[in-house]
């Protein structure tokens, strides 16, 4: 799986130079060369009535900012206007300054859709920067399709989906789940598995990917338990005793939202002490910004596997951490699906210059082969499936609240939304 | 399922599950009491109840942050100052909604339904604004975090007996409030026949507020002791709601002694059954469970006798 011949991220200007307009230009975001919107006359970079001036460029941000998800989708918000006032700062887009339209889709799915469709229909927008929960995706998919729009992703999810509307800058499932066991497996010689999960899509699918992958790579390894809780359950004394009764080698946990902090706090209350790692607790849905709500002290020494850790040392991670620190305050965490938020806009931009348009089916027949050096989860490549090409690496809890990443993968993990095998 | 393991690790497995019913019992217990005082004792369709729980929570967070900054050296007992202030933040703020909201909505108890949703609404926007979209970490002290080994392999957690010490204290307060002093008796009465208490002499209106209140002020210590066991987020008290009012109505609201039996039986048949089912299948026969018995007997499992 891990087979991406990326070997050269360094090469400071990509080779994808292609003329537009009779000049030619350099797709490469290492030399922010300041195009000049004279060269790109409106009427030539945007044939589709799109909200383009001839100096500015309207985009929709579309996340939660009420309601209960609003406590995950704050951070992308933030990750989106981040970079959206670096790429200003830069000179913008084809020479036009990007602004932004922020809805709110309050944590309920009609209303992203209702949303979406303004944002395409009314105001027009270039591209839209949102959501986050699968179900969220699911609801304004159909808008985006009718409607032609562009649409952003950042959020790690199940996979089985691709639409030629939208962009997954997060990783899909096998991306962030099959690393994870096989360092778990080969590190810690993990053979047994109990898993765990929020009754929901995304926990059932990134289990029934786990369990296959147990069952059918794992030397010798076999999944012990499965279980689901109701969304918001605060009760985990019944199956913390299930798991003590299975002994197993691993606990691997999906669970989110408010059920996350009520399971790590009743998982150390009953004496199960995580930096023993007897069980290893390996998760796929606690970043930085979950670890806040549960407190570093309580959920220390459990081990999470996802593409971005705030504490990576790449210098692009310590400028990103720093601009996001001094933009929204120091006591700032960044979270991985933050920082995927935070690639969507730069993508874009990368997109629309090597296009030389705003139109949306000219932007997206650029897309595949996009590459970012300047990520700050280091280098990623878009894949002709929409998803990122991206590491994977596993990261320790410490008492602070930061992860140490004990493991990366060597190459690019392949994106594979439809994983065969794994059905 | 239980071929592999010897009697004692079954019979220890068994000893601590039955001490996981007994805490979720706790838990449903605290949830509870505030709202049966509300809404079993005035009729008041209380939705913001977890709100109050929640602000209970917020409160004992900027205790633990005050006790952390300015007083370390007594931040192991900062727990208990934290629930008492709890309580009057809770319950002061219950005074104040009762004056402002609830008086004039006695005698329409269902819009008592939609004015207290309209505030649980405005409360999660205050808490949202005020301490920011995410989930805050309350830092609890080492000393209640850990757990106590009975034997080899039974393990008690402290947090668990700490609610259920607090479950029975509450309870055995409320019980005295209600059924041994002259404000509890006063109560009753109101609850029985409204005009006919005004008409004795008693002050119904200072009793309502005080009613209200202290079912506020019970909420809030129940919000501060599930710090230890929960989220303490502005969306918090949604996570609670449902489960409280299944226990109010279920035992029969008017009847504290029904509330306690109701948590009792459902976290009983929960816990049992979340140890032999999965945890969404658990929660899907109790609830059936629920709503076929509530089907046979309205009125919950205790009932006032009254005259229709």
């Amino acid at each position: 799986m891990t087979d991406e011949t990326s070997k050269k991220p360094n090469t400071g200007v990509s080779r994808r130079a292609m003329l537009a307009g009779g000049t030619a230009l350099t797709a490469s975001l290492f030399l922010p060369k300041q195009l000049k919107a004279a060269d790109y006359p409106t009427s030539e970079v945007n044939t589709t009535g799109l909200a383009v001036t001839d100096d500015t460029v309207t985009i929709g941000i579309l996340h939660s900012i009420t309601g209960t998800m609003a406590i995950s989708e704050t951070g992308s918000v933030q990750a989106e206007k981040l970079a959206i006032e670096q790429i200003n700062a830069q000179g913008g887009i084809l020479g036009r300054k990007i602004e932004y339209i922020q809805e709110d889709g309050g944590s309920d799915w009609p209303t992203f859709a209702e949303k979406a469709k303004k944002l395409l229909v009314n105001d027009k927008v270039a591209s839209v920067m949102g959501c986050w929960t699968s179900a969220s995706r699911k609801a304004v998919l159909p808008v985006f399709e009718q409607y032609n729009g562009f649409l952003y992703y950042p959020t790690f999810y199940e996979g089985l989906e691709q639409s030629p509307n939208v962009i997954y800058t997060g990783q899909e499932a096998t991306q962030q789940i099959i690393a994870g066991l096989d360092w778990v497996a080969k590190e810690k010689g993990a053979k047994s598995f109990y898993l765990l999960g929020s009754d929901y899509i995304w926990p059932r699918t990134s289990n029934k990917i786990a369990r296959k992958h147990i069952e059918n790579y794992l030397d010798g390894a076999k999944v012990v338990g499965e279980e689901y809780y109701p969304l918001g359950h605060t009760q985990f004394n019944s199956v913390i005793n299930k798991i003590r009764l299975k002994k197993p080698d691993v606990i691997y946990a999906i669970v989110v939202g408010g059920s996350n902090v009520a399971f790590y706090k009743q998982l150390k209350a009953a004496g199960i002490d995580m930096t023993k790692e007897s069980p290893i607790v390996l998760t796929i849905s606690v970043t930085e910004d979950e670890i806040r709500g549960i407190g570093g002290e309580n959920i220390e020494g459990a081990y999470a596997c996802m593409k971005y850790f705030q504490s990576l040392t790449n210098d692009n991670n310590q400028e990103f951490v720093k601009s996001f620190k001094e933009m929204w305050g120091d006591d700032m965490v960044i979270g991985d699906v933050t920082q995927a938020a935070y690639l969507g806009p730069w993508l874009w931009k990368a997109a629309v210059e090597k296009a030389g348009s705003f139109d949306v089916d000219k932007v997206r027949a650029a897309t595949p082969g996009i590459e970012l050096t300047s990520a700050p989860e280091g280098y990623v490549k878009v894949h002709d499936n929409h998803h990122l090409w991206s590491k994977t690496r596993v990261g320790l809890a410490k008492a602070d609240g930061q992860y140490d990443v004990v493991f990366e993968t060597a190459d690019l993990v392949e994106p594979d939304p439809f994983p065969e095998g794994y059905q | 399922m239980f071929a592999d393991y010897s009697m004692s690790e079954l019979g220890a497995i068994f000893a601590m599950q039955g001490f996981a019913g007994l805490i979720l019992f706790s838990v449903f217990v605290l949830m509870a009491l505030g709202l049966a005082i509300i809404f079993g004792q005035m009729g008041v369709i209380n939705m913001a109840h977890g709100e109050f729980m929640i602000l209970g929570a917020y409160v004992t967070y900027l205790v633990s942050n005050f006790f952390a900054a300015y007083l370390p050296g007594l931040f192991s007992a900062y727990f208990f100052l934290a629930m008492i202030l709890a309580f009057i933040a809770s319950g002061a703020l219950g005074l104040f909604i009762e004056w402002s909201m609830i008086r004039h909505l006695y005698k329409r108890p269902l819009d008592t339904l939609l004015a207290t949703w309209g505030l649980s609404l405005i409360l999660q926007q205050i808490y949202r604004s005020v301490f920011g979209a995410r989930e805050v970490g309350v830092s609890i002290p080492d000393w209640m975090m850990g757990s106590m080994p009975v034997t080899d392999l039974i393990e008690i957690p402290i947090n668990g007996i700490f609610v259920m010490v607090l479950a029975v204290g509450i309870s055995l307060a409320v019980y005295v409030m209600m059924f041994r002093s002259g404000w509890g008796k006063q109560v009753r009465a109101i609850n029985q026949n409204r005009v006919m208490a005004g008409a004795v002499g008693i002050n119904t209106e200072w009793t309502d507020r005080l009613t209200f209140g202290i079912g506020c002020g019970v909420a809030g210590v129940a919000g501060s002791a599930f710090t230890m066991i929960g989220s303490t987020g502005p969306t918090a008290g949604q996570l609670y709601i449902v489960d409280t009012f299944l226990v109010v109505v279920f035992g029969g609201a008017a009847s504290l002694l029904g509330t306690i039996a109701s948590a009792f039986s459902i976290s009983q048949a929960q816990s049992i059954m979340e140890f032999f089912l999965s945890g969404s299948m658990a929660k899907v026969l109790t609830l059936l469970i629920i709503v076929g018995i509530l089907m046979i007997r309205p009125q919950g499992l205790f009932a006032m006798k009254l005259r229709k």
